[in-house]
């Protein structure tokens, strides 16, 4: 079994629902992590959840980077371990340096709650270039990823750029949010340090009105078999 | 001794903030406003007054600003 640590950062709160989801895989176990802690107890994994941590003081993700925990999950990513972020996760993992860019807040000023559509351009330990178009739920404000210019073009022709949005049928972009090349999220030259603002965990049942997060924890737990 | 960094999205980062400022001034009567932009200041008082340039324009590289979206400069008091 497959151990999965997920984050709690003062102010998240898309954990529980990531423990969840994880826990509901086959070949993976959860375990809760706290930011205090520089410990990852040995987990093969680790997940940096959504909500909204330290309040979102000086920039989203800006505090929490400085936790105790992000120290290891720096090491942690930097050996090569997998590491997910999810809307808030991927703004940490942004202000932290382990993935490019940075978000900023929606072109539209609103806070967007919405299903969308995304497209993957890279297999790594959570995706498949060959999942098609996943629909997944979005809620944020400060969504909107951008980047240096001078680095996107290498960043699209490295994969890094991983989901895009994407209309119903796959073939256009469709952006909620007006992140540069309708970016949903990317992942680091490696691959295996992923982010993205959908959240995978919201779509894992039936009864949520979708399944495709699904496949995110079903190619980790393959992954780590 | 105080320094006073000013934070501002750079140049090319869209700053919806600031679109919708100008709108409400514009809204209120106030002509001839280009553009707004908003940024941040923080205030840091300091123990002594040693490299104080130097030292916080560390702190804004290390966490104040992001450089990714933001410029800052810094100013000694």
């Amino acid at each position: 079994m497959a151990r999965v640590g997920v984050v709690t950062f003062p102010g998240s709160n898309c954990d529980a629902d990531m423990r969840r989801a994880v826990q509901e895989t086959d070949g993976l176990e959860a375990v809760a992590l706290w930011h205090k802690e520089a410990d990852l107890q040995g987990v093969d994994a680790v997940i940096l959840p959504g909500g909204f941590s330290y309040g979102d003081y000086l920039r989203c993700g800006a505090m929490a980077r400085l936790s105790p925990v992000m120290q290891a999950v720096t090491e942690f990513a930097n050996a090569g371990g997998p590491v997910l972020g999810v809307c808030n996760g991927f703004q940490i993992l942004c202000e932290a340096g382990l993935l490019p860019g940075a978000l900023v807040r929606n072109r539209d000023l609103r806070f967007v709650c919405d299903r969308v559509r995304v497209v993957v351009s890279r297999t790594t330990p959570f995706t498949n270039v060959s999942d098609g178009v996943l629909t997944l739920p979005i809620a944020h404000g400060e969504g909107c990823w951008v980047a240096d210019p001078s680095q996107l073009q290498a960043l699209d022709d490295a994969g890094q750029l991983l989901f895009r949005y994407v209309t119903e049928d796959g073939t256009r972009g469709d952006n909620p949010n007006g992140s540069l090349r309708d970016v949903a999220g990317v992942c680091n030259a490696q691959g295996n340090v992923v982010g993205l603002m959908p959240h995978p965990e919201r779509a894992c049942r039936p009864a949520l009105k979708g399944i495709d997060g699904q496949l995110f924890f079903a190619h980790l737990a393959r992954s780590l078999a | 001794m105080t320094a006073f960094v000013t934070v501002m999205l750079r140049p090319g980062i869209l700053d919806p903030q600031g679109l919708a400022i100008a709108d409400g001034l514009a809204g209120l009567g106030h002509k001839g406003v280009q553009s707004v932009r908003v940024g941040k200041v923080f205030e840091i008082a300091l123990d002594d007054a040693d490299n104080v340039q130097e030292r916080v324009t560390q702190m804004a590289k290390d966490l104040l600003a992001n450089p990714v979206i933001e410029d800052f400069t810094v100013e000694v008091r």
